[in-house]
């Protein structure tokens, strides 16, 4: 996807120069291996900080809440169905918005890529025009890995690459991933034992440090005061008590309910690698079951938990 | 004292014999990275690393910790009268930390330690602690522990300093705590002529690699307020999502925020003290609702005029931060304190 680089920089001029938007959100190559950097840019003079490749992981759409001023935004398929959903629950103005969709081709997983070179220093990792491959250099080696084998979980099971909301692509739709079990992990999870299945979740938040950089890195997670913040009354302790930590997980799941969109902000930023989606994922699914719903996909449809429909499969409210 | 050579073989032996006489930390790989955990039956020690994901600051001051406990019920006779929370802090010895973050301790002593406040339970803890470092041989590329105040093999912090030879650790004393730990180790022989070469062959071979420079020169004679006010902190704060990642893996961020954990039948209560961090909501929140630093700008500004303005200036020694790298690691949107310290140091 490296190639897109150029076309962004075209794009992000032209909107400049001729006033289309004041501000162009993008990103710009981080100083840090696999680790790119979500940028603002006023001046049609500074478009050369705008890089695109497979690490660019962080949902811009956190970017937007709040703004009132005409942005330009890069948006891949998740990225696009999160400002779908902040347009509908008022956290951002499409008219205000002039969105260049970037069909995707998936993030790099940069966990499984340390684990690869067996926690070896990584001082450079290039990636091929195409995007097929990506070479890893550090000091006395060098490796190349095909993308496909290190794709972040959530883009191994993308089912919409391609932005579903835009103003203009920076290049063709990509072919979208057939026959990709989404929900394999959930249904293991599901058909745990009760006991077992709490082990599961008690296990996997184990190491949590409650620094919340997963909520933080979710665009879903706009409010003013987050539950865990408030303290009259106080939801949540605030120490590392285990049933604490565990009431945030599942409480801020239920938040994202029929929202989230899997895009992988959230499991990416956690300094100490805590499989967060485990929580919001099973939501996902219980909404298409439930519901036939996938978050984002359309600007003229309410989400399932704000609306009321005759179809809907539950009885209890008939 | 003189120095000791143990062989790699007996190194778990040695490890345990320890135990008898204080509570061993040693590095443990947990997943993909590796934590400082006490050494228990089954722990599994492991030295393969450049350096442990969590600051060991977790010794001095645990993310969380009671302070006190009371009661609200009425009918008690000690109602509404705190309780001190017992702290046995028996001897320990941290075995395996980095130069860098042992010298952390010694930024943070002084907000815990001042002729004026003694932190008792900072203090305990860290009086309890031998700290045995481990030089690096292969310092990580996010490092600029050369530029802080620190470096691969330094010794400030420390009570003995290990060099990995290979095939063998060379235990050097550097204290009385650092004698008296290795007079209680089993095992190990005096440090021969050869082992001495070869540890002093590879500090130069390390310091001649070179790590990255960061300049922080300028920092001590600028203007408080046109640092304050300059004008890139909102680009800087851009792209920060607030997330505190960088001050909860730091070695040298102290802050703590004192919470009341209140509970129901019974109507018991226990005072805690956190970790708290400059990069959220809740920070210096005024019981008014007013909050100085109400916007991220403000709380990004805040992390960096700490660690690389106001503390140079409180101190006059250096800045807040040992260059361990791992904010520059893993922030999520790649905010990286070394751009920003050249940004500064360049205004
Ligand atoms: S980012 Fe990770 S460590 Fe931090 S609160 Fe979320 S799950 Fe816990
Ligand atoms: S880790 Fe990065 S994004 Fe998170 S608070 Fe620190 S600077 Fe901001
Ligand atoms: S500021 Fe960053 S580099 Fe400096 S000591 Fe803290 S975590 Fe390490
Ligand atoms: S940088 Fe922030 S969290 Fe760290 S010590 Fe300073 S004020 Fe506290």
């Amino acid at each position: 996807m490296i190639e897109y680089t150029e076309k962004i920089r075209e794009i992000a001029k032209k909107l400049l120069e001729e006033g289309t938007v004041d501000a162009f959100i993008g990103y710009k190559k981080g100083s840090v291996p696999m680790m790119n950097e979500p940028v603002l840019v006023r001046d049609p003079a500074d478009v050369d900080v705008l890089h695109w490749d497979s690490n660019c992981g962080l949902n811009l759409c956190n970017y937007l809440t709040g703004r009132t001023d005409k942005v330009g935004i890069l948006a891949t398929g998740c990225n696009s169905r999160n400002i779908v959903t902040h347009v509908i629950e008022n956290q951002a103005d499409r008219e205000r918005l002039y969105i260049v969709g970037v069909p995707c081709t998936g993030v790099i997983n940069h966990r499984a890529v340390k684990r690869a070179v067996k926690g070896r220093e990584i001082t450079e990792v290039v990636e091929e025009p195409g995007g097929e491959r990506f070479t890893v250099k550090g000091p006395g080696y060098e490796e190349t890995f095909e993308k496909a084998d290190f794709l972040q979980l959530n883009c191994a099971t993308c089912r919409h690459r391609n932005p579903v909301e835009y103003d203009e692509l920076v290049a063709e739709e990509v072919p979208e991933q057939q026959a990709v079990q989404a929900f394999k992990d959930v249904e293991k999870i599901e058909q745990m034992e009760p006991q077992k299945k709490w082990d599961f979740f008690e296990r996997a938040i184990s190491s949590c440090i409650r620094c919340y950089a997963c909520r933080n890195a979710c665009p879903l997670c706009y409010c003013p005061t987050c539950f865990v913040d408030e303290s009259k009354p106080q939801w949540v302790g605030k120490s590392i008590d285990p049933a604490d930590t565990m009431t945030f997980h599942f409480l801020r799941a239920y938040h994202c309910a029929g929202r989230c969109t899997d895009c992988g902000a959230c499991e990416r930023a956690c300094p100490v690698g805590i499989p967060v989606r485990q929580f919001t994922k099973k939501l996902n699914k219980d909404c298409i079951e439930l519901f036939d719903w996938e978050a984002g996909l359309s600007l003229d449809s309410r989400p399932p938990l704000d609306v009321y429909r005759k179809e809907d499969p539950n009885d209890f409210i008939r | 004292m003189s120095a000791k050579i143990f062989s790699k073989d007996e190194w778990a032996g040695v490890l345990e014999g320890l135990k008898d006489a204080y509570e061993v930390y040693v590095p443990v790989k947990e997943g993909d990275f590796h934590n400082f955990r006490p050494l228990k039956e089954g722990t599994r020690p492991s030295f393969e690393f450049q350096n442990t994901r969590m600051s060991p600051k977790f010794l001095t001051e645990p993310q969380s910790e009671r302070m006190f406990e009371y009661t609200l019920d009425k009918n008690q006779p000690d109602a509404h009268i705190l309780k001190e929370d017992e702290k046995e802090i028996p001897p320990r010895a941290v075995v395996g930390i980095r130069p860098c973050d042992a010298f952390a301790f010694q930024l943070v002593k002084r907000n815990f330690d001042t002729p004026r406040y003694k932190d008792p339970y900072w203090l305990k803890r860290y009086e309890a602690t031998t700290f045995v470092g481990l030089g690096c041989n292969d310092p990580c590329e996010t490092c600029f522990c050369a530029s802080a105040g620190s470096g691969p093999f330094d010794r400030k912090g420390l009570d003995v300093l290990l060099y990995d030879l290979g095939d063998a650790y060379l235990a050097q004393p550097l204290t009385d705590k650092g004698e008296a730990l290795l007079e209680k180790t089993d095992g190990g022989k005096e440090a021969d002529e050869a082992s001495w070469k070869k540890a002093q062959g590879l500090t130069r071979q390390v310091a001649g690699k070179g790590s990255r420079r960061v300049s922080t020169d300028k920092l001590r004679e600028k203007d408080v307020n046109a640092l304050y006010e300059a004008p890139f902190w909102e680009d800087v704060a851009f792209s920060c999502i607030n997330c505190g990642t960088c001050t909860f893996l730091c070695p040298t961020c102290w802050c703590f925020d004192i919470q009341d954990e209140v509970q129901m039948l019974p109507m018991v209560g226990d005072r805690m003290r956190n970790w708290d961090s400059c990069m959220f909501p809740l920070f210096t929140l005024h019981g008014s609702g007013h909050n100085p630093r109400s916007s991220k700008t403000e709380r990004v500004r805040q992390r960096f005029m700490h660690k690389l303005k106001y503390y140079v200036d409180k101190y006059d020694d250096g800045i807040q931060c040992v260059g361990c790298g791992r904010c520059v690691q893993f922030c999520p949107v790649n905010i990286d304190i070394r751009e920003i310290a050249e940004k500064m140091n360049a205004l």
